[in-house]
């Protein structure tokens, strides 16, 4: 270390240098701290459990033409029949909706009748008694619906229930003590109470973008069978005989009924892709955001690696000199490896900084969390490590300078 | 002298062919990396309707009030009920206006071995072909009379009279929708505006053509359900009638306003209604109304997706950096040249020879990595479809304006980074350099 006062001195003689390895670890640092941050967020998204198991599920979407009012239900009712009725099928309900298929219905929900606000915003699923089987949720307290409980209901007319299956995060919120079993909640506008009677450990709502993330696992299942010309069938296979049934089912589905339209893109999907369709964006950008980190960092190593070996060429002359005084190898390499450090420790400051300020930049234009400190530490060694790396064939080199070159030329 | 530099040039990067390598490289990531983003951006920002963007505007009227609208910063909806769109039609105060939805359409084909399939559909009025410059490829548009009539007429799009007719002039057959015959008045030539300007509400910006133009008063008539979001501040209660009664919003409004006058105008006629709707006791608050042009629109409902923002930015900073880097390199490449250089000075070049001569060496690099860039380029935008959703990824494509702006860029940026290594070169001074030697 007592080194440090030469190499400074050298270090003022190439300023510009200098200033541009230090700049260029500052702005990588701050650029992938940040996009890292990204990464972990998007990843971690991708990963949360829907509550349901979904291997062996399907799904199509059908819209009946030519209906005049509402009255879709014994059409529907004959649908479920052939479906259930297929070889290989386990079971099949029909659905508003489904977790991760992006659009359904969400409402305030209220525990007090009077109350102006509602206590928690939830996704309403109207489907019948075979939902939890063949979605595969768990049931942790309460019982199942009866299928004589079961009513049907013009989607734009749906009744208030009077019994309800809310997912243990819901039932949590309404009932912070763990009490919510065979407790009334209060849905929407309505003053009639609807008792829970079900609680399944989880849920998830349909959606899975930013703006539904603090009510993610607020769910709730009304035993209605809509009656509207738009339906989405949820299919369970037997044990590995989904894509028999991928096959089978549309068109037992027409079969049934020509009068349908199911959409040739997103008609009939399997978990599997409705998994990938809703995080195609999180996984595509945490891609994006990989390979920009990693040439990032080659690019930069690429400069410090540039920068270095051309101060090596220009001190040639120097080393030599020093090599000749008595100077070992392992000075010359230690003097290489400082002066590199110094500068990182300097750019590294600064980005950190950067780093910093780029984030809460970002929180005010885009809906961002704050950036963790860690992100920053282990990217501050990270790109000491990178500089340290960078520099040591070219600071090899130096080190094999010849005390010779100091007496070659003038 | 600019060809014998550019030969110079050419020599000196073969000397170095791994530091020319790096910056070459690092140039080209960059660049393909903002212009891939940009890509993206471009499409996304882009003004689907150039000559009427500041012609074409969306009233937004607050019947929600103050309780509701305190969400959202005292906007009012984005969408408008049945009965102010209603209003605002009957009072007819802009040059043209229109109401519309997406109507749930599905067409069933005569012949039996085809099933029923579903295309795009709108409902609106005849006004709206006009105000939105729809080419139109056999026939013309209904009339307004056929508006106030409820008249069972259609105008269909190029692709669905490919698919039901091959393309033949199909005006005067009929087209079975939802059950019930239409009959053809008009096919309409393609006309695909990239963002979907006329219901971001409902597309976020991005959406197949439409296939089918149908009356507004026809759809409604027969009780067509949107296709699109209903959103309701209160139940609106049972049935078709209540719903259309209520003050739930589901429509879209355009209306066309030339000048600013005339936009000033209905600015003040949407207060009068809201006033007099206030008066009626139908809004139990003050006029709280918006009336924005396409532009404004687009903005306000954030077209642009934040992917696509933030990864912009992070590609700049990307270029930022590669810029850096290049500064270095070719502040190190130059510099080791002082000898060189001292010998052209101390033969008489002055100064400004020596700028050119390193600025043109720049420029080549900048060229190379242009070309690098520009392969890149082209693998990013075929890899967009991974970040971006399928109807935004096939807006990005690799034309000639993007490509002559990546070799643009590429040069440009690598001879401004040029700049500080080239101004060091060029106060080599030329009696030191030969002493040394």
């Amino acid at each position: 270390m007592m080194h440090i006062k030469p190499i400074l001195a050298a270090l003022k003689r190439h300023k510009a240098g200098t200033i541009l390895i230090a700049m260029q670890i500052a702005l990588t640092l701050a650029i992938v701290c940040n996009a890292v941050f990204i990464i972990h967020q998007r990843l971690e998204r991708v990963q949360r459990p829907t509550g349901m198991d979904e291997a062996d599920v399907m799904a199509i979407h059908s819209i009946f033409v030519g209906l005049a009012d509402n009255n879709a239900g014994p059409l529907i009712q004959a649908d479920l029949q052939a479906l259930r009725q297929l070889p290989g099928v386990q079971d099949a309900v029909s659905i508003n909706s489904y977790p991760l298929r992006g659009g359904g219905w969400s409402t305030g929900v209220r525990t007090d009748v009077d109350a102006k606000d509602s206590k928690a915003h939830t996704t309403q699923y109207f489907a019948d008694e075979r939902v939890l089987a063949t979605m595969g949720l768990k049931l942790v307290a309460g019982r199942n619906f009866r299928a004589d409980e079961i009513v049907q209901a013009d989607p734009q007319s749906v009744p208030d229930p009077s019994i309800v299956i809310v997912s243990k995060a819901l039932a949590d919120k309404m009932y912070p003590d763990g009490s919510g079993l065979g407790k009334p909640i209060y849905i929407g506008d309505t003053k009639k109470p609807t008792t829970i009677i079900g609680i399944v450990e989880r849920l998830g709502v349909p959606w899975n973008s930013v703006w539904s993330d603090d009510f993610y696992e607020n769910s709730l299942i009304q035993p209605v069978q809509l009656t509207g010309p738009f339906t989405n069938y949820l299919i369970r296979s037997k044990p590995g005989q989904l894509e028999s049934v991928m096959k089978a089912a549309p068109a037992a589905l027409v079969k049934a009924n020509r009068m349908r339209v199911i959409s040739k893109e997103r008609g009939v999907r399997s978990f599997a892709q409705i998994r990938d369709d809703a995080y195609k964006g999180d996984k595509g950008m945490a891609i994006l955001m990989s390979v920009v980190c990693l040439v990032l960092l080659g690019v930069t190593a690429a400069g410090i690696v540039g920068l270095t070996s051309f101060w090596v060429g220009q001190r040639r002359k120097q080393i030599g000199v020093r090599r000749a005084l008595g100077a070992t190898k392992r000075d010359i390499l230690s003097y290489f490896l400082t002066e590199n450090l110094l500068i990182g420790v300097v750019g590294v400051v600064i980005g950190a900084l950067l780093a910093i300020g780029m984030n809460l930049w970002l929180v005010t234009q885009f809906e961002m969390a704050r950036l963790s400190l860690v992100y920053v530490l282990i990217g501050v060694v990270a790109l000491l490590l990178l500089g340290q790396g960078a520099v040591l064939a070219p600071a090899l080199r130096a080190s094999r300078v010849s005390p010779v070159e100091a007496t070659r030329s003038v | 002298m600019f060809a014998y530099y550019l030969q110079l040039g050419l020599r000196s990067l073969r000397k170095n062919p791994l530091l020319t390598l790096l910056m070459v490289l690092a140039i080209g990531c960059g660049v393909a990396a903002s212009m891939t983003t940009y890509s993206v951006f471009r499409a996304t920002s882009n003004n689907p309707i150039p000559d009427k963007s500041s012609q074409l505007f969306v009233p937004q009227i607050d019947n929600w009030g103050p309780e509701s609208t305190q969400h959202n910063k005292g906007e009012p909806p984005n969408a408008m009920s049945y009965t102010d769109a209603i209003n605002l039609m009957r009072d007819k105060r802009a040059k043209r206006q229109t109401a519309l939805y997406p109507a749930q359409m599905s067409i069933v084909p005569t012949d039996p071995s085809m099933l029923p399939f579903r295309e795009t559909s709108y409902a609106w009025y005849t006004d709206a072909f006009a105000m939105f410059d729809i080419p139109m490829l056999y026939g013309h548009p209904w009339t307004a009379n056929e508006d106030e009539s409820h008249a069972a007429v259609v105008v269909i799009g190029k692709e669905l009279n490919e698919k039901m007719f091959n393309g033949v002039n199909s005006v005067g057959k009929n087209i079975n929708l939802n059950g019930r015959d239409y009959r053809i008045v008009g096919v309409a030539d393609r006309w695909n505006p990239e963002p979907v300007f006329y219901d971001v509400t409902n597309t976020n910006g991005f959406d197949d053509p439409i296939e089918v133009f149908m009356p507004f008063t026809r759809a409604v008539e027969l009780q067509t359900a949107t296709n699109g979001n209903n959103n309701c501040s209160h139940d609106p209660g049972k049935g078709w009638d209540s719903w259309i009664r209520s003050e739930c919003v589901w429509l879209g409004f355009w209306a066309e306003l030339p000048t600013k006058s005339e936009a000033d105008a209905y600015r003040s006629y949407l207060n009068g209604y809201a006033a007099e709707q206030q008066r009626s006791g139908r809004f139990r608050w003050a006029p709280n109304n918006r009336l924005r042009n396409v532009t404004e629109w687009l903005e306000y409902q954030k077209v642009v997706p934040q992917e696509a923002k933030v990864s912009l930015m992070v590609s700049l900073g990307f270029l930022l950096i590669c810029l850096v880097n290049t500064v270095g390199l070719l502040l190190a490449k130059f510099m080791r040249r002082s000898s060189e250089i001292g010998v052209r000075r101390a033969l008489g070049a002055p100064r400004k020879e020596i700028y050119l001569q390193f600025l043109i060496e720049a420029a080549a690099v900048g060229l190379a990595g242009g070309v690098v860039g520009l392969l890149l380029t082209g693998l990013g935008v075929m890899g967009v479809s991974l970040v971006f959703e399928p109807d935004v990824a096939k807006l990005a494509k690799l034309d000639l304006s993007l490509v002559l702006l990546t070799m643009l860029v590429a040069v440009l940026t690598t001879v401004l980074a040029a700049f500080y290594p080239t101004w060091r070169a060029a106060q080599v001074q030329p009696a030191w350099q030969l002493k040394s030697n």
